[in-house]
């Protein structure tokens, strides 16, 4: 069966891309936040993940506000990285695993979570740039991926609360799968920023703070605020720790935190990493709890 | 919720916002495509006008002002593609729209370390 490993907020800012291109990780600027993901790469090493999931905001490079899901599941056999328009560096595709997703869908939506499923599927800096931090520099990523977006864009947004049940059967749907391999599941985005209007530049380290902490224990927490809360308290991009909350949701086990980082700024935003273990619970044990 | 519920100098992009918008959204779409942003570069206005952007989104964009854009129904994901296009990241965009210099909107955003 297949065992869900851990779990690994980061941000996806798109300068990060164009520093990794540029060669400045070792800049001023920069060091804070690329040391930052060292424990990160040793713990990926020691634990090797087969499969990725990665939870994303998709930033109008794949959807468009014509048709535009609340939650959508790529289903391809590879994902594209493709010009966003303001120049970042396009990425090199991700390997996928039709049937590994197929199963996720068939499962989410028995689950009561009515996804999109998509065969065709642009993937944007918020799904490349994770990648490109956990594993920088190889060519052939050690991993295959599946892309699950949730829509950060277009109010009215999925809740907190939601996107935690959404983590949860996501984390049902990986346990069930019957192949023998270990899933990592990602949340990327993140944390506290506006760019848009007279606030922009807002960032909250308190409440980040408080929401690093709320994650590894108590992800419930989070799942009291409404988005409006979350836009003031976060800013308006800053809603993107909702895919966090669907990571953490995933984590099915017990959790233990390996690491965490929190930097401000990178460009406008409170730049942040927390790695997650998870430690699958067998069904017997949590048989022997209830009785 | 609406924006008669307002967080001060924020609009949240909901139906209302997103219905007023399309056009200039749908605009600033297109720009994923290089072909498309050199179109808009020879001629803005008849690139404009192909959108059927209003007459405000039309002036935003022509005054590069990213407040106008929005109160027009621009979402920043969007119009990012096109402050790119003038060679604009998000923090000359912070700037403007703050009417702070780059540099002292740079030093706003260290000040959150505290």
């Amino acid at each position: 069966m297949a065992t869900i490993i851990g779990g690994i907020g980061t941000t996806h800012v798109p300068a990060i891309g164009s520093a990794i291109a540029k060669g400045l990780q070792q800049e001023a600027y920069w060091k804070p936040f690329f040391d930052g993901l060292k424990p990160a790469h040793a713990w990926l090493a020691a634990n090797r993940p087969d499969a990725v999931v990665v939870i994303y905001n998709d930033h109008g490079l794949n959807f468009f506000l014509d048709k535009l899901p609340t939650f959508a599941v790529g289903a391809a056999a590879e994902y594209r990285h493709a010009d966003e328009g303001w120049g970042l560096p396009v990425s090199r595709p991700f390997p996928g695993d039709p049937a590994f997703s197929w199963h996720l869908i068939e499962s989410l939506v028995a689950d009561e979570f009515d996804v999109t499923s998509c065969q065709e599927m642009l993937v944007d800096h918020a799904f490349t740039i994770p990648l490109a931090l956990l594993w920088p520099g190889t060519d052939a990523r050690p991993v295959i991926t599946v892309p699950i977006e949730i829509n950060t864009v277009q109010h009215p947004l999925p809740s907190p609360a939601r996107c935690l049940k959404l983590g949860q059967a996501i984390g049902r749907a990986i346990a069930s799968y019957a192949r023998d391999m270990k899933v990592l599941v990602v949340g990327s985005g993140g944390l506290s920023h506006q760019l848009d209007g007279t606030r922009a530049g807002f960032i909250n380290k308190e409440f980040d703070i408080m929401c690093l902490q709320q994650l590894v224990h108590q992800p419930e927490a989070l799942t009291h605020y409404t988005i409006p809360q979350l836009v003031e308290l976060a800013g308006s991009q800053g809603v993107e720790l909702l895919n966090w909350i669907v990571m953490r949701g995933a984590l099915t086990g017990e959790v233990s935190k390996i690491h965490s980082n929190y930097h401000i700024p990178i460009s406008n935003t409170a730049s942040a990493l927390l790695v997650l273990n998870n430690r699958a619970v067998a069904p017997e044990t949590e048989y022997r709890k209830v009785g | 919720m609406t924006n008669s519920q307002q967080i001060p100098g924020t609009t949240i992009f909901n139906g209302t916002e997103a219905e007023k918008g399309l056009a200039l959204n749908k605009m600033c779409f297109s720009f994923n495509s290089a072909d498309n942003r050199a179109e808009f570069l020879r001629d803005q206005d008849a690139y404009c006008a192909k959108f059927g952007l209003t007459a405000e989104q039309s002036a935003a964009v022509k005054a590069r002002d990213v407040l106008a854009m929005i109160a027009a129904g621009g979402n920043v994901y969007y119009l990012a593609k096109l402050a790119g296009i003038f060679g604009l990241n998000v923090q000359d965009i912070g700037a403007q729209q703050t009417g702070m210099s780059v540099e002292a909107f740079k030093a706003k955003l260290k000040e959150a370390r505290r």
